[in-house]
């Protein structure tokens, strides 16, 4: 791919870029911090970090454009030969939609509810005066059939809230692309799909960028997506460049450290874990249980589980699977309607209210948003302390002495225990937030979706901090997740649900390894894995399958 | 969505009768002895008995209540109390012209409060803004009858250019009533276009904050073209809810103009029957001003319903 | 100047002020105002001199010194009145918030209900017949105007059910009045805090129409609103007097609102983010 490139003309220069804030309470912080790079026609260039690191803006900035209080305080951005930033706000617009076309990453909230999809498609070519309505049309339909989207010919005609999420994406791309345009910026469009919608949503783009050889910035934070993408990639932190290199070099031979950590973290972790339950009874038994929300049938349908000390089981599923219900039902807060819930051989009773206290202390919850999980208005005494006196009646002294051990086990400093949670970062909060729940010195912790919400380093660390305390303190882990990487590097147990149902369970070696239940496999084969021909492969395979 | 406009129009009707009867208890049924109220301090036992006998207070009270509401649906309010006449035909012409002081009031007020709003918002955080900003918020703080004083001491008595009594009556000609109802129009829509400027211009920054308008300045589509065709579609919902509230407030706020100009509207009547404990007539003068009301709030909940794109076209 | 880390804009300074003198002045009444509010001390409707700077009244009683005692009734009254209404609201929001169920259902139509109803009129009709007594009127407002504080009680406190950290307090064990009070509160306080203030301003206002009406506050005792209706023949003899109570309304409602529309936008920008 690579060595077609050189030689072919430059359509995007940015040079030297610089991004501030500024406010009328003065200057902010720098979100862009002296970024370079060359884009050539029919180049694809993956810009990736983690939150913050300034990928967004950068991809926006291409286009002229930023966000409110946002300026390009510095650099060039060069165009077909025209500095985006010497020619006046009119010849920017002009521009945009036409010759830099942008795709989001939220596609439900980019189109306009109250306008048709092919009103919308239509709309920049049009508007710009490069093609006639019909013409337009046509071209959107095209597009459309490219795209694999159902019923191409009619699909314009719809309202974006009755298309579902990927169609709604791909119908993204094709408005981007019906005027022909020469950049395309694709800002995170996979991130809020879910796994599986999001290889057919890559496949497409892949096919258009090379269909129509255009030039892209492909922004993300997944490294593994990248891949598969993209020709080059640049590895941004706070704002400023860290690596920049072909694609094989930096995820085979990263050089810097930092580039090292994120495609150390998303490689390493394959060899499963042993088994490690003890005891006769099973800490948690989940038998058959049914559970419906009203007006909704069998939310959950037949789920049966055990989980023993010291095991950690995962729950996986996509959205729209039950696991978050089952974690509702096992806690009370869903009273189950078929089944049974044994904790340590005893029934519990279905409802929240009709447990007792030491029940409840013995099942702990930490949860996927840092942010809501806490309150804002208690500082970390109260949110870490409150468990201890509430289950154990110990004196103020004592339950400060015990915070502040926890805190110690967490890595937290010690001082933090007379902030207010709203001040820290989201790792530090879901730190507190196992500490409050390890507070209650449960037998078993539920953790649902403890790092979808964080960056991936952090998330790793969380993960790490969580097989540290299973190692010394034997608690038991239901791990409700959807990534099936860090099933992989956390879980010995796994069950797999789809549409409130148990389609595999066992432990982790043997439901990974063939034969796979068709689910199963189909989950794992959508997990972009860092080899750059995995899409490839994956598409080649549903191929055949389909064929066969 | 049709079945949600029913929904919503049986409501109103359900909140229109719940009002009848909370109008018909606040008079007729709270503790103390109507009779005795009404003749106060001329109440010799063969007055109250006689006044008892005559409003029919020895039926029921559910009976008397539907009489009541049979008689004002037929148009029946009986006869006031303070001079015999029949109320419907004593409040017919005060309706008329408090509906046109209304309406004077709001013909000229939307236009220019929408007008005003849609350009704030175009204009969002420069002088303009702010200062537009300041005022309205000193405006909507002050009583409608510090306004209409101002105006009748600067405008009316010091510079004599409209009057400050407010002479109409059922023969006045059409350019004189204009010019006779300007001062109270003008308080009014003083009123009224600060409440709703503000309100249109944080619908339209609300809409103008919303993703895909980013989107739309990302396709290079002009100013213009954003505002009108995806700004506003998505804004009007909003905004003629709070012009259809802000109508429905001027139903109110009418009152007090009315008796600051003396003009001979609906309001007055009430104000000057309640200190009369004239019942049939401040009965008949609550439920038309509660239907009034409630139907004006009734619209603006059906036009958003109208006007909402995900309600129209159902998945 | 900045209030608990907060800069404050200028109109809010400016609102803040205005408070505080009317605080003070309602306050300190006897001790701020020059003669007493009954004394006659002249003609009726003598002019402004250097003893009496606005002048007269309709009794010959020193208009300055009405202001400054109408003050206590004004601002006294409509401060019970709205402490009132927001106990009620509060208490009810909260209490359909948590509980949910048929008991949500019900208050919530029942305030649907009472909120399509013109206010004013319904002031009219039932005081009109009960009598302006100041328990009748007070009560009477506060329960009608404890409907809009439900409302955004409820609102504000079915929001912060349905965070995280209310369900970790509810599997903990804890009972409602322990999350009612320690996580809902603390967390409502800035939304209610700012719907107090306007609450005042609406009661105020309502108050004092009601009083110009001839409904509200009756003789002898005096508020700003009837000293307008007192006054209001005189506007035709080119005397400005009912403007000086009108506009003391006036200026105290844009002083709160000055402040609220401050605390609105401050509380709109969201909080930060640590790294």
């Amino acid at each position: 791919m690579t060595s077609e490139i050189a030689g072919t003309p430059i359509v995007l220069d940015i040079r030297a870029m610089r991004v501030a804030v500024r406010t009328d309470a003065g200057d902010g912080p720098v979100l862009v911090n002296d970024v370079s790079l060359e884009l050539r026609r029919g180049e694809v260039i993956g810009l990736i970090g983690e939150s913050g690191a300034g990928k967004s803006t950068i991809g926006l900035a291409s286009m002229g454009y930023t966000r409110r209080n946002c300026f390009i305080v510095g650099g060039q951005i060069v165009f077909a030969g025209t500095d985006l930033r010497a020619i006046d706000a009119e010849g920017r617009r002009a521009l945009r939609g036409l010759k830099l076309a942008y795709i989001a990453q939220s596609a439900a909230a980019s189109f306009n509810p109250a306008m048709t999809l092919m009103d919308q498609v239509c709309e920049a070519p049009v508007r710009h005066k490069v093609m006639t309505r019909a013409d337009a049309e046509a071209a959107a339909v095209h597009l459309f059939r490219e795209l694999d989207l159902p019923n191409p010919e009619t699909i314009g005609s719809r309202y974006p809230h009755q298309v579902s999420g990927g169609q709604l994406q791909r119908v993204m791309a094709a408005m981007a692309m019906v005027g022909k345009p020469e950049v395309i910026v694709f800002d995170e469009p996979t991130t809020a799909l879910d796994v599986t919608t999001q290889v057919e949503c890559l496949a497409a783009f892949r096919k258009l960028i090379r269909v129509h050889g255009a030039a892209a910035l492909y922004i993300t934070h997944d490294l593994a997506v990248v891949a598969q993408i993209a020709d080059r990639i640049m590895v941004l932190r706070h704002g400023k460049m860290v690596e920049f290199g072909e694609a094989r070099q930096i995820l085979q031979e990263p050089r810097e450290e930092y580039t090292q950590r994120l495609v150390r973290e998303r490689t390493e972790g394959h060899a499963f874990i042993d088994a490690k339950s003890a005891g006769a009874l099973p800490v948690l038994a989940v038998e058959s249980v049914v559970a419906d929300y009203v007006g909704k049938p069998k939310v959950i349908d037949g789920v049966s589980l055990e989980i023993f000390r010291g095991d950690t089981l995962a729950v996986v599923g996509e959205s729209g699977s039950g696991k978050s219900t089952l974690a509702r039902v096992v806690t009370g807060l869903l009273p189950r309607v078929a089944g049974d819930v044994r904790f340590n051989g005893a029934s519990l009773p279905p409802r929240l209210s009709n447990r007792t206290r030491d029940q409840l202390r013995r099942i702990q919850m930490i949860y996927q948003m840092p942010d809501v999980a806490l309150n804002p208005q208690q500082t970390v005494l109260d949110v870490i302390g409150r468990p201890v006196s509430f289950y154990f009646k110990r004196s103020r002294k004592e339950v400060r002495e015990r915070v502040l051990e926890l805190l110690r086990h967490m890595d937290l400093p010690e001082h933090f225990i007379e902030r207010k949670t709203s001040e820290l970062s989201g790792g530090q909060k879901q730190r507190v937030s196992i500490a409050r729940a390890l507070a209650a010195e449960p037998d078993l912790i539920i953790c649902d979706e403890v790092t979808s919400a964080l960056d991936q380093l952090v998330g790793e660390e969380i993960l790490r901090l969580l097989k540290r305390l299973q190692d010394e303190l034997g608690v038991a882990y239901m791990f409700i997740t959807h990534d099936l990487g860090a099933v992989k590097r956390v879980a010995n147990k796994v069950v797999v649900m789809l549409r409130g149902q148990m389609v595999a369970s066992g432990d982790t070696a043997s439901v990974f390894a063939p034969p796979y239940h068709p689910y199963t496999e189909l989950l794992l084969s959508s997990v972009p894995e860092m080899r750059p021909d995995w899409l490839d492969e994956v598409l080649a395979r549903r191929r055949a399958k389909a064929a066969a | 969505m049709g079945k949600l406009i029913v929904q919503r129009s049986l409501l109103g009707i359900v909140t229109l009768a719940a009002a009848s009867v909370l109008i018909f208890i606040g008079t007729e049924i709270l503790p103390g002895d109507l009779a005795s109220a009404i003749l106060q301090n001329s109440a010799t036992p063969e007055n109250l008995a006689k006044l008892r006998l005559d409003l029919g207070l020895d039926r029921p009270a559910i009976v008397r209540y539907f009489a009541w509401l049979f008689g004002a649906l037929r148009g029946d309010f009986g006869h006031s109390l303070a001079n015999g006449r029949d109320v419907l035909e004593e409040i017919a012409p005060r309706f008329a012209n408090t509906m046109f002081l209304a309406t004077y009031a709001a013909v000229v007020a939307v236009p220019l409060a929408v007008g005003l709003g849609l350009a704030a918002a175009i204009r969002q955080g420069g002088a303009f803004d702010r200062l537009v900003n300041v005022v309205t918020l000193m405006t909507i703080s002050v009583p409608e009858y510090f306004l209409a004083y101002l105006l009748i001491k600067y405008v009316a008595v010091d510079l004599g250019w409209f009057p400050s009594l407010a002479n109409v009556s059922s023969d006045t000609p059409f350019g004189d009533r204009l010019y006779y109802a300007f001062l109270p129009m003008l308080t009014l829509v003083l009123v009224i276009v600060a409440h709703m400027m503000r309100m249109t211009r944080a619908s339209v920054l609300a809409v103008m904050a919303s993703p895909y308008i980013e989107m739309a300045i990302l396709k290079g589509l002009t100013k213009t073209r954003i505002v009108l065709r995806h700004a506003l579609p998505n804004a009007l919902a909003p905004i003629i809810s709070v012009v259809a509230l802000n109508l429905a407030y001027l139903i109110v706020g009418v009152v007090v103009v009315e008796t600051v100009f003396v003009y001979p509207g609906l309001g007055q009547l009430m104000v000057d029957e309640v200190s009369k404990h004239d019942v049939p007539v401040v009965q008949a003068c609550g439920l038309i001003f509660a239907a009034a009301f409630i139907l004006l709030n009734l619209v603006a909940d059906i036009l958003s319903i109208l006007s909402n794109p995900r309600l129209r076209q159902p998945r | 100047m900045r209030i608990l880390g907060h800069k404050l804009s200028v109109t809010a300074q400016i609102g803040l002020a205005i408070i505080a003198v009317n605080l003070i002045v309602a306050v300190f009444a006897p001790l701020v105002a020059p003669y007493d509010q009954t004394t006659i001390l002249g003609d009726a409707w003598a002019d402004p001199d250097i003893h009496h700077w606005l002048g007269l009244d309709n009794l010959g009683r020193d208009i300055v010194s009405r202001l400054i005692y109408g003050a206590r009734m004004s601002i006294g009254l409509a401060l019970v009145i709205t402490a009132l209404s927001f106990c009620i609201g509060i208490i009810t929001g909260f209490a359909a918030a948590v509980t949910g169920g048929w008991v949500d259902q019900a208050l919530s139509r029942l305030v649907d209900l009472l909120l399509s109803m013109p206010t004013l009129i319904f002031a009219f009709v039932i005081l009109s017949v009960l009598g302006s007594g100041l328990p009748v009127l007070i009560v009477t407002i506060a329960v009608l105007d404890s409907t809009k504080v439900f409302r955004l009680a409820r609102s504000v406190a079915v929001g912060i059910v349905s965070l995280e950290f209310v369900e970790a307090a509810r599997l903990r064990g804890e009972g409602w009045w322990w999350i009612i009070t320690r996580e809902i509160l603390p967390n409502a306080i800035a939304p209610l805090t700012a719907e107090f203030g306007l609450r005042f301003c609406f009661t105020f206002l309502f108050i004092a129409a009601l009083s110009f009406l001839g409904l509200g506050v009756q003789p002898p005792d005096a508020d700003w609103g009837s000293m307008v209706k007192d006054y209001r023949d005189m506007i035709n003899f080119g005397s400005a007097a009912p403007l000086y109570p009108a506009a003391a309304i006036a200026i105290l409602t844009i002083g709160v609102n000055f402040v609220v529309d401050w605390m609105l936008s401050m509380h709109s920008r969201g909080q930060g983010e640590g790294a």
